[in-house]
């Protein structure tokens, strides 16, 4: 790869903890010898990868992203308040947390909530990794190059964190590139709710290229909820990677709202019998945007469950592709493992692609795919506007009826009613524009 | 007092005609009904009277109280008063009845007016906690439908074949409570059906005889227990003309389709 400043130098240059150098710079050299991948790959068709150009982008200079130690960002302003009450609250600016806190009585019950290149080796060296490392593309090779920290949670065995831990997002600089990492480790037993949120400046270049991984333990309960409202000219290439134990439990739920392009790729491994995994998520673009899914149920244990709902909506000219797979693989009886994505498309110019795959190595499996693409109906047109609705009123009840099963099952019921604000005005504005 | 007065109305479905000439007149507080054999046009009436978009208006006129309503999307005709209870009312994910009655009124109704309703027609709460018409029984439908009417109080109702799904006890309740309405608010109602049995429940102060997209002959309630004596091939002999035939497709879609009634 060349022509881009994603060097071996540029990544070493950032500094931190030895291990995490040598980390990076391994990761460096083996970028130095992959190749962009391109849409004419299974994984990659019908997205945006081909317009992607690393020369548009340069890293951030360690004296950019700061001194790792520096609290720059007491609080969390008008986001964190959204979330409502929370147990733990981390700051991340372009990767690099620059705040943390959390409630004394979970510190005292050996909870960590930290920075990845501030806390010590021992507690994520072993983790850092273990999970996403699973999932390697040049794009998550190239976050490993440029990992200049994110967020740690490690909750111990039997601890339950009642409260959400909140970590809040923000990337800006035009031009830059920036490698947000979220490592959760749930111990056997336990249970945690994190709910990420994730902005970046508007009408600038940047690129967020980041990382999630999941870690839930034997019999743990792992509730995660990402919700990305980036900027207009961002791109946003991420991973979230599950991994689960025994009897554990991942209830998962991504919101889509901003980004140019915004590609997630979702991923939940059932490692442990009798592990249930719920995927959920909600999408709207408008404008130019794409929304990019990609999703993958990988039933490997015995007697595991999984359940994906994905729904989406566009208009304007935009785009949004789910792909996604269900794979039992030979070991794995008993399983049940469903997969549904529904689309609106709220206008002629925009559109979305529709994939649902299942690849199963068992037989004695219940699985079942769906999927929908489609203009709003005309009938509950109708039928609002035949006891006085006005049309554009009928048609925003019908999208926000039509997200309201997925925001009904959100694990931080709070966030609800400003979703529901924020597809209130996307679908209002279509109407701002046809006027 | 209001009038709902229909004239000579004229309309059709990718250019076959339906109705055929209406006329009819209903005034505040009246129950008319409006009976025909399937595939007379009945519903296609009640569409185009809501002026639903698949319908091309050829010839005619539709006024409450002098002000024209074709012409006027679907949504102005409600907020002129007209409102349609239909016969198979969709689903609609994620919208609840008293969502839809806020929008349908820009706020201009709250969420006690809608329980205080429920109440009357005996709707449980469950039924307003979900979508409108998800997974509800034709009776729930009904209801709903019912109390949707209950609390927009519109100057007429068209009751498309309200009666379809409907048990007996059901049938009772909605038909006091719309019967109530005509009182209370002054409702004019047009009920179309072709079960004799909704005239036991809602009687009607007037009966026509639709067929062949128009009404071929009008009187009193003794109207419709001569329907039901001697059946639409009787009364067509007796005002001397066969049955025609049916002018729309309503006979393959509906479950109810039976000959006469």
């Amino acid at each position: 790869m060349k022509n881009h400043l994603f060097t071996a130098d540029a990544a070493s240059a950032l500094g931190g903890p030895d291990w995490l150098v040598a980390r990076r710079l391994a990761a460096a050299e083996q970028l130095a010898t992959l190749a962009w991948p391109t849409d004419s790959e299974e994984v990659w068709r019908y997205s945006r990868v081909n317009q992607f150009d690393p020369a548009r982008y340069r890293p951030m200079t360690a004296e950019e992203l700061g001194d790792p130690d520096a609290e720059t960002a007491p609080g969390g302003g008008v986001l964190a308040a959204e979330a409502g009450e929370r147990a733990a609250l981390i700051v991340v600016r372009d990767g690099r947390v620059v705040h943390h806190e959390l409630d004394a009585d979970l510190v005292a019950q050996g909870v960590t909530v930290c920075g990845i290149e501030t806390c010590s080796a021992d507690a994520i060296e072993s983790h850092l990794g273990s999970v996403a490392g699973a999932s390697p593309d040049a794009f998550t090779v190239l976050h490993d190059a440029f990992l200049a920290g994110g967020g740690f949670v490690h909750v111990p065995r039997g601890v339950v964190v009642k409260r959400p831990i909140v970590v809040l997002h923000w990337a800006e600089g035009d031009g830059l590139a920036s490698f947000p990492h979220t490592l959760v480790v749930a111990e056997e037993g336990s249970e945690v709710t994190v709910l990420e949120r994730h902005a970046s400046a508007p009408h600038v270049s940047h690129l967020v290229n980041s990382v999630v991984e999941l870690s839930v333990g034997d019999n743990a309960h792992v509730r995660h909820v990402s919700v990305q409202e980036y900027g207009d000219q961002t791109w946003s290439i991420a991973l979230q990677r599950a991994h689960l134990g025994r009897d554990a439990r991942l209830s998962s739920s991504a919101v889509a709202l901003g980004g140019d392009y915004a590609r997630l790729r979702t991923e939940s491994r059932l490692d442990g019998q009798g592990a249930e995994s719920d995927l959920l998520a909600v999408y709207f673009g408008d404008g130019n945007q794409m929304h990019d899914f990609r999703t993958f149920q990988d039933h490997v244990a015995p007697r595991t469950r999984s359940d994906l709902l994905f729904k989406g909506a566009v208009e304007d000219t935009a785009r949004s592709v789910y792909s996604g797979m269900i794979r039992i693989r030979p070991d794995a009886q008993k399983v049940e493992a469903t997969q549904s994505n529904r689309n609106l498309v709220l206008t002629e110019g925009a559109g979305a692609e529709s994939i649902p795959n299942l690849e199963i190595e068992a037989d004695d499996v219940r699985c079942s795919h769906a999927s929908t693409v489609g203009p709003i109906d005309d009938d509950q047109l109708y039928y609002l506007e035949s006891r006085g609705v006005k049309p554009e009123d009928a048609e925003r009840l019908i999208v926000l009826g039509f997200f309201e099963d997925v925001f009904a099952r959100l694990p931080v019921p709070e966030l609800a009613t400003p979703l529901r604000r924020a597809v209130h005005e996307k679908v209002g504005h279509l109407h701002e524009d046809r006027s | 007092m209001s009038v709902l007065k229909i004239t000579n109305l004229r309309a059709s479905v990718e250019g076959t005609e339906i109705l055929r000439g209406v006329d009819l007149e209903v005034s505040s507080g009246e129950v008319h009904a409006l009976m025909g054999p399937n595939g007379s046009g009945k519903s296609t009436l009640s569409h185009v009277l809501m002026g639903r978009s698949d319908y091309t208006v050829t010839d005619g006129s539709v006024t409450i109280d002098g002000e024209e309503l074709l012409g006027l999307p679907t949504w102005e005709r409600a907020r002129r008063g007209l409102f349609l209870t239909h016969q198979y009312p969709v689903e609609v994910a994620g919208v609840r009845i008293v969502d839809l009655v806020d929008a349908a009124t820009d706020h201009g109704i709250d969420e006690a007016r809608v329980q205080t309703e429920a109440g009357r027609l005996a709707v449980r709460d469950e039924f307003l906690a979900r979508g409108v018409n998800v997974e509800f029984s034709g009776g729930e439908q009904k209801r709903t439908e019912t109390l949707q009417l209950a609390v927009l109080e519109p100057r007429f109702a068209i009751l498309d074949e309200i009666d379809s799904g409907l048990d007996v006890d059901a049938l009772r309740v909605v038909s006091r409570r719309i019967e109530a309405m005509t009182e209370e608010t002054g409702l004019g109602v047009l009920a179309i059906t072709h079960y004799a049995r909704l005239l036991t429940e809602l009687r009607p102060d007037r009966v026509h005889v639709f067929m062949g997209g128009r009404v071929v002959t009008s009187g009193g309630p003794e109207l419709a227990d001569e329907l039901e004596a001697v059946g639409y091939d009787g009364l067509a002999e007796r005002l001397g003309f066969a049955v025609p035939k049916p002018v729309s497709a309503e006979v393959t879609e509906d479950p109810f389709a039976t000959p006469g009634f």
